[in-house]
């Protein structure tokens, strides 16, 4: 159930270094359930953009096909978009990162899409290090097709008319940092405050940058028994870090107290600065983030925040060596060798 | 036995153990025919198999020309006992077996209508090498130089071919040269050289070049300005990547940078394959992705998401035999349904249909020009038998002149110049090609959201029937602006009117012209012929059939397809059209086709026009 947007705006709404306020970077108006967790997640890619005066143009935006994938409708209004085939979101976000190098590529799919149909897709592109953003809004549920459980459905989980589910959940995060993906992070959709920088330093990284976003489903996995519902996930959260994302041009303003932060440098020159929560995660060591996801899970409760970065991170068209130039820009002059170049080839065949 | 001496016209099949370097001598001889001025035809039968399996090579000479199987063998390289029995039995009368004379020839082996020429390849070698990988590899050296001894090939000729093999490595040459030597000369000491079948030079090849059609493919993709290639390994088409990466590396390269004008992508399957050629071409680059038949089935679902989200896709489909694994190493004509209409819902693909190596390149560099013109999924439809031969067809040709067509595209200064709002699937020109942008255009006009849902003209989704209507039947108007577009068909009229017509496509070209030639030589009967190149079709080709009582449809698959999709799309009586198919996973031959219709006209009551023999 959607209410229409109105038109009107607040004249003196804030503008940002472009000039743009945050109508600039809005959608169409969502479709999805009043209430939907990845109306959230909406709201936060729009707010990430706003704030990091990203050229609405200058971003590309993809999906496969689901609730999650429904999204990209819903915002950067100003930007191209690509709802292609269920689960082959990576696919297409590759070829167009080919394409152009210069565009930002956000990827949006959601538990279904990415951990099903789509994983084969998801873990070649982690491999592939695909310099883009991958949000998983991850729900635990098929919503569209009503209520089925999902490979992140936890064991033990109920959703609305469903059985308790007894398979072993996949944990995206763990797949994502065992495969060697270069930014991985967990948040929730109710908690802007951390999923705003999250997003905006992932646009920052330089690689695969992903999110896993628990987005409780009102309709269909929002029960007392389910694990991905808004009063389990509030109730059993536990942020690794606190995050706060500063920009390049910006001075550094954010202090913690010794000893509890850190602070990572982006190729870019931007910043990350976190407020460690949980003294035991070293954000740079996979083995760390992996232990401790394991064991805030025996604890029952979701760990969130930047779990892993590696700002070394080298992507997909630094290891090929591709032109600086995006390929799409190539003309004939650097492209065709020419009638000449052609008759030698001939003469090599006789 | 008193012979009739045979120069130029015969065949030739080496039959050998697969991954044992014997390729590369086989091909040596192809090229030495070739460059004595000879027309010449080599094939590769092999298995799926990487050591150990028989495996063929299979060579015609034919100084006229003729260019496909034309069935039957003269000579027979024997080197691999486990197939003997059968190369000794495929043999015509009159054959020559020529095989390692080391052991003793098994006596169920012998046949008293053709020569046996035994050689102790294998001892000569134990004495002259020491090294096991050299005994193996010389071996097939020296059977090329035992060859030339009794094909009366020169032997300048292949030196001079070594010479240019091993640039680069000259130390190699002398070895090389001395292995064709003995070869040569216990030949010559012990048989009756040149035997009946002889090779002779002429001037009957002209500038033509000698290339295989995958080559070609990749070729074109780089002239025709392709930057994105994405693909997931697959015989027969693997080498089109390969010769693609090949000649990027040759021409693609900033020498000082070492930066490259290029992206290519091994996918994890055929799936993220095309799905990467569409996201590539969706944001403005020119993509390719090479498959065959299994390939295509797993991309068929993104097909119709680039057939009905309009996103230029070039797909090159080297057919070998299906339905399933079928036989990977044989050469089929049997995706041609599959490739036409991949997808689920009304969709229907551009399909072009080479025959040769020069119209590999052509096509696909045009088929580049095509999918952005029309914005829709181009699928080149070549087969094995084309891509992995060497097939030797006219020079390639680029007129420097030639630009790209992008199509229509909106640049950000249109953008700003238009009043009215952009509508992505409007069709302005009537033509039912609508206009698009690219990604990063405009801050703010042009951005369209590109769905494999429903959509009004505006690219909004929508489920008003009468939105998804006007849409389908734009997407039929483009359909019709391309037959106008793609490649026309090639029509040989006889000189008098002829009641019966011949149609074909790809490889069965060749092997078609050559049945009509000798139909018209042996037995007077002389027919019209038209070669499909594309897909949608000409009104020429409904024309050609609608003038004729009968026509033929050669093709190399089961199910007579496209006698199938002549029918469907043209709404043809089928009794017109008379199959003539071949699918044992070997190319066609002019000998098969000659006897079928000679046979079928001589059993129907159509009386073809005759005329006495020659």
């Amino acid at each position: 159930m959607s209410y229409a947007i109105p038109g009107f705006r607040h004249p003196n709404l804030p503008k940002n270094d472009l000039g743009f306020t945050t109508k600039d970077y809005e959608g169409a108006v969502s479709t999805l359930c009043a209430g939907c967790g990845h109306d959230s997640i909406s709201a936060a890619i729009i707010e990430a953009c706003f704030e990091l005066s990203i050229p609405p143009h200058h971003v590309a935006k993809l999906s496969g096909i689901g609730c999650s994938s429904k999204t990209p409708t819903y915002f950067l209004g100003n930007s191209h978009g690509f709802n292609s085939v269920h689960g082959r979101m990576p696919a297409v976000a590759t070829g167009a990162n080919m394409a152009n190098r210069d565009l930002i590529y956000i990827g949006v799919s959601g538990d279904g899409d990415t951990a099903s149909i789509g994983m084969g897709q998801f873990v070649h592109s982690v491999r592939r290090n695909v310099d883009m953003v991958y949000i998983c809004e991850n729900n635990g549920v098929y919503g569209l097709t009503k209520g089925q459980d999902s490979a992140t459905t936890d064991i033990g989980s109920k959703s609305k008319k469903g059985e308790p589910n007894a398979m072993e959940p996949i944990d995206l995060c763990s797949v994502a940092l065992q495969l060697g993906a270069t930014f991985v992070a967990q948040s929730f959709s109710g908690d802007k405050h951390q999923l705003v920088p999250l997003i905006q330093a992932a646009i920052a990284h330089r690689g695969f940058a992903f999110i896993n976003v628990i987005s409780p489903c009102v309709t269909f996995n929002n029960t007392p028994g389910s694990t991905k519902s808004y009063d389990f996930i509030r109730q059993h959260m536990a942020s690794s870090n606190t995050v706060d994302f500063v920009p390049h041009a910006e001075e550094i303003t954010t202090e913690y107290a010794p000893g509890t932060s850190t602070s990572v440098t982006m190729h870019d020159g931007s910043a990350i600065n976190l407020q460690k929560m949980d003294p035991n995660l070293d954000i740079h060591s996979r083995r760390s983030a992996l232990a401790l996801m394991q064991e805030y899970k025996a604890q029952d409760k979701v760990l969130t925040g930047l779990l892993f970065v590696d700002e070394d991170s080298q992507d997909i068209h630094t290891t090929m060596n591709t032109t600086k130039t995006p390929l799409r820009a190539l003309s004939e002059k650097e492209l065709c060798p020419g009638s000449a170049a052609l008759e030698k080839i001939n003469q090599s065949l006789r | 036995m008193k012979r009739e001496i045979i120069t130029n016209l015969f065949v030739v099949k080496f039959a050998n153990v697969n991954g044992t370097g014997s390729a590369s001598a086989n091909r040596l001889f192809s090229k030495a025919v070739f460059r004595m001025g000879v027309p010449v035809s080599p094939k590769n039968i092999f298995p799926s198999n990487i050591q150990g399996l028989p495996t063929w090579y299979e060579v015609r000479i034919n100084e006229n020309g003729f260019l496909g199987r034309r069935g039957g063998i003269d000579v027979v390289v024997g080197m691999n006992p486990q197939s003997m029995e059968r190369d000794i039995g495929e043999l015509e009368r009159g054959g020559y077996f020529v095989y390692d004379s080391s052991k003793p020839l098994d006596k169920k082996m012998l046949r008293d209508d053709i020569d046996y020429i035994g050689i102790p390849f294998t001892e000569i070698c134990r004495t002259e090498y020491t090294d096991p990988r050299q005994q193996q590899l010389f071996r097939n050296v020296m059977y090329i130089g035992s060859l030339a001894a009794l094909l009366n090939i020169e032997f300048d000729v292949l030196t001079g071919l070594i010479t240019d093999q091993f640039k680069g490595k000259e130390k190699l040459i002398a070895p090389n040269v001395h292995a064709l030597e003995l070869g040569f000369k216990y030949a010559q000491e012990h048989f009756d050289c040149p035997i009946a079948f002889r090779v002779e030079r002429r001037d009957n090849v002209g500038n033509k070049i000698l290339i295989d059609g995958n080559s070609a493919c990749g070729l074109g993709a780089v002239y025709g300005g392709a930057t994105v290639s994405a693909w997931y390994p697959i015989t027969p088409s693997t080498s089109v990547i390969d010769a693609f990466a090949r000649y990027c590396r040759r021409f693609r390269v900033d020498p000082e940078t070492g930066e490259k004008n290029f992206a290519i992508v091994q996918a994890e399957d055929e799936l993220a394959a095309i799905g990467m050629v569409i996201g590539a071409a969706w944001n403005g680059a020119r993509a390719f992705t090479a498959t065959s038949g299994p390939g295509v089935s797993l991309m068929t679902e993104f097909l119709g998401l680039a057939y009905f989200a309009e996103v230029p896709t070039v797909l090159i489909d080297v057919q070998r035999a299906g339905p399933s694994t079928g036989m990977p190493t044989r050469t089929q004509q049997s995706d041609v349904l599959t490739c036409a209409y991949a997808s689920h819902g009304d969709t229907r693909h551009i399909c072009l249909y080479p025959s040769n190596p020069k119209e590999c390149f052509e096509f696909t560099a045009t088929a580049l020009d095509l999918a952005d013109r029309l914005q829709t999924p181009v699928i080149i439809l070549s087969d094995l038998d084309l891509g992995m031969n060497d097939n030797m067809c006219d020079p390639l040709e680029w007129d420097d002149t030639r630009t790209y067509d992008r199509g229509k595209v909106f640049t950000a200064e249109d953008l700003d110049a238009m009043e009215k709002r952009f509508g992505r699937y409007l069709d302005v020109d009537g033509d039912g090609i609508p206009y698009r942008t690219y990604p990063g255009t405009h801050p703010t006009k042009g951005s369209f959201f590109t769905r494999g849902t429903s959509k009004d003209e505006y690219a909004v989704y929508t489920e008003a029937g009468e939105k998804y209507v006007a849409n389908m039947d734009r997407l039929l108007r483009k359909w019709d602006t391309a037959k106008k577009l793609v490649p026309a068909p090639v029509i040989r009229k006889t000189k008098q009117p002829c009641t019966i017509g011949v149609v074909y496509f790809g490889t069965s070209e060749a092997p078609t012209l050559e049945a009509l030639y000798h139909l018209e030589d042996l037995h007077g009967i002389s027919l019209d012929s038209l070669g499909i190149k594309a897909l949608p079709f000409a009104d020429e080709i409904a024309d050609f059939i609608e003038a004729h009582d009968y026509v033929f449809v050669v093709e190399q698959n089961r199910d007579a397809q496209m006698r199938s999709l002549l029918i469907s799309e043209f709404d043809i009586c089928p009794d017109q059209l008379v199959s003539l198919l071949h699918y044992d996973g070997s190319p066609i031959t002019a000998r098969q086709i000659r006897r079928e219709i000679r046979d079928w006209i001589l059993r129907t009551t159509t009386t073809p026009r005759r005329r006495g023999r020659k």
